[in-house]
């Protein structure tokens, strides 16, 4: 664990000193979403419903990728999919 | 600081708050109308309407929507007021401690009133006693001059980049809210220049710079998020810290704010009236001090040693003070407008029977629950209770340390 500060070295109403960025959540998740590219259409609608933007779309190579970081597992992405290209599984698995 | 001239006006405490806040440069005021603190809003929307003021005024649906609203408006470094009592205040409960966590120096005036069933719209300190963990400083005025004294310095305590605390300004519910008084007020500009703008603290946000304590696009910041259990006590620690500095701004303030009026309230944290030499005291917040003082005043005329300790400051509660100006008492009596239920007595009680445990000497203490759901409380009664003290101090000790002073037994 690194150095937690005393309270007389930290700013007054829990005001943020780290980035939200170097907190990686996604160690939270019990299933991760895993794609299968046969039945994905590539519709995106993964990457609205994502809550943590955990679903990146790069419009340069065509394709989605999950960032397992900060994806915590909620299975939303799955249970939206259209095609249900998009399965719950244990790391694994 | 010079001294500047006033003009007297017939205000009741209501409009005294209102008139006190017109002249303090608030920004924003959003509030919820209860009794017997409408006057309050009620003559601030007038002020609104007539284009006497620059605030922004926001009617909202509720007490804990308008203490959100303030909250909010506050952390943009806005300067914000509301008011509210009684039922409005319970509200409002969990607004407070998230207003007091982000630090944000909200002023809000309570014209203190008793709490439902049954329900009753008279003035007792009930409602503010049960927010006495909440984190807001709490002061108590005694008249309606106080309490617009008392407002304005509550701008300047709050703000205070050392404390940094919402403040409760609390005035008893129509012996103060609702009675008219002839009141000294100091012209705007003098006001305005001791209340001043607000100045903020450099904190070092996420992204690694130092920015103004204050909510701002150029400076992004995240104030009152979750914190887990490795870091929320450290944020608790903070707080109290705020309140021990509190103690010392209440007292400089007070003597400021003296050198400008000629006005102090004792040291702004307690008030010691004919207590150097008295051997009974009574200890009481409010309004029932000028009763007291009067009651002293004849009794010192009939040789009885009496004096009064009024508690102007309860949040943060002044302990050395306390401890310091009553441990030489023969005997002590605390006067409660509330009651702790099972609790023993009420917390004035408490927290002064507290802070004489580690005196040097321990006059007796008792305890008077009185004027619950606004019962009158008469000079009679005062001197009944300074009657009873001078038995406690000769050691007539009374069955029963915790007595209710006006109730039909």
């Amino acid at each position: 664990m690194s150095h937690e500060k005393s309270w007389r070295e930290i700013a007054p109403a829990g005001v943020c000193f780290k980035s939200s960025l170097t907190f990686l959540t996604g160690d939270w998740k019990t299933y991760m979403p895993i794609r299968d590219r046969e039945k994905c259409t590539l519709c995106l609608l993964c990457v609205l419903y994502c809550p943590d933007a955990a679903i990146n779309w790069h419009p340069d190579k065509q394709n989605i990728e999950f960032d397992y970081n900060y994806c915590k597992g909620c299975g939303i992405c799955a249970n939206e999919c259209p095609t249900k290209a998009i399965t719950m599984k244990l790391p694994e698995e | 600081m010079k001294k500047v001239n006033s003009h007297v006006l017939a205000l009741n405490g209501d409009e005294a708050v209102a008139y006190a806040v017109k002249q303090s440069d608030v920004d924003v005021v959003a509030a919820y109308p209860i009794t017997p603190q409408t006057i309050i809003v009620e003559r601030f929307s007038e002020y609104v309407a007539n284009g006497e003021v620059q605030t922004e005024f926001v009617c909202t649906e509720s007490e804990h929507s308008a203490l959100a609203a303030c909250l909010a408006a506050s952390l943009t470094g806005a300067r914000a007021f509301t008011a509210s009592a009684s039922a409005g205040l319970a509200l409002m409960h969990e607004m407070l401690f998230v207003t007091s966590g982000c630090r944000a120096p909200v002023v809000m005036a309570i014209a203190n009133r008793a709490l439902s069933a049954p329900l009753n719209i008279h003035g007792d300190q009930s409602d503010t006693m049960a927010q006495r963990d909440s984190g807001w400083i709490q002061l108590y005025a005694e008249n309606v001059q106080e309490t617009y004294d008392t407002v304005i310095q509550a701008f300047r305590i709050a703000e205070d980049t050392d404390v940094l605390l919402p403040t409760i300004v609390g005035l008893d519910g129509f012996t103060l809210s609702h009675t008219l008084e002839n009141v000294r007020v100091l012209p705007d500009e003098a006001v305005r220049a001791f209340v001043g703008t607000r100045k903020f603290i450099e904190v070092l946000t996420h992204e690694d710079k130092t920015a103004p304590f204050r909510l701002d696009p150029d400076y992004p910041m995240t104030m009152g998020p979750i914190a887990l259990p490795n870091y929320y006590f450290e944020f608790k620690r903070q707080q109290e810290e705020a309140m021990s500095q509190a103690l010392t701004t209440i007292r400089r303030i007070n003597a400021e704010y003296s050198q400008l009026t000629g006005r102090s309230y004792g040291d702004g944290l307690v008030e010691a009236y004919r207590l150097e030499d008295a051997e009974v005291a009574v200890v009481c917040l409010g309004s029932t001090a000028g009763t007291v003082k009067a009651v002293i005043d004849a009794l010192r005329l009939e040789d009885v040693k009496a004096g009064l300790l009024r508690i102007r400051a309860f949040r943060p509660f002044p302990v050395e003070q306390v401890r310091k100006l009553l441990q030489n008492m023969k005997a002590v009596a605390v006067m409660d407008k509330s009651l702790s239920f099972g609790g023993n007595g009420g917390a004035v009680y408490h927290e002064t029977r507290h802070a004489l445990y580690d005196a040097d000497a321990h006059p007796r203490i008792v305890n008077y629950i009185y004027g619950l759901g606004g019962r009158d409380v008469s000079p009679g009664e005062i001197r009944q209770v300074y009657n009873d003290l001078q038995n406690v101090a000769r050691g007539q000790l009374a069955e029963k340390s915790v007595r209710y002073l006006g109730l039909r037994e």
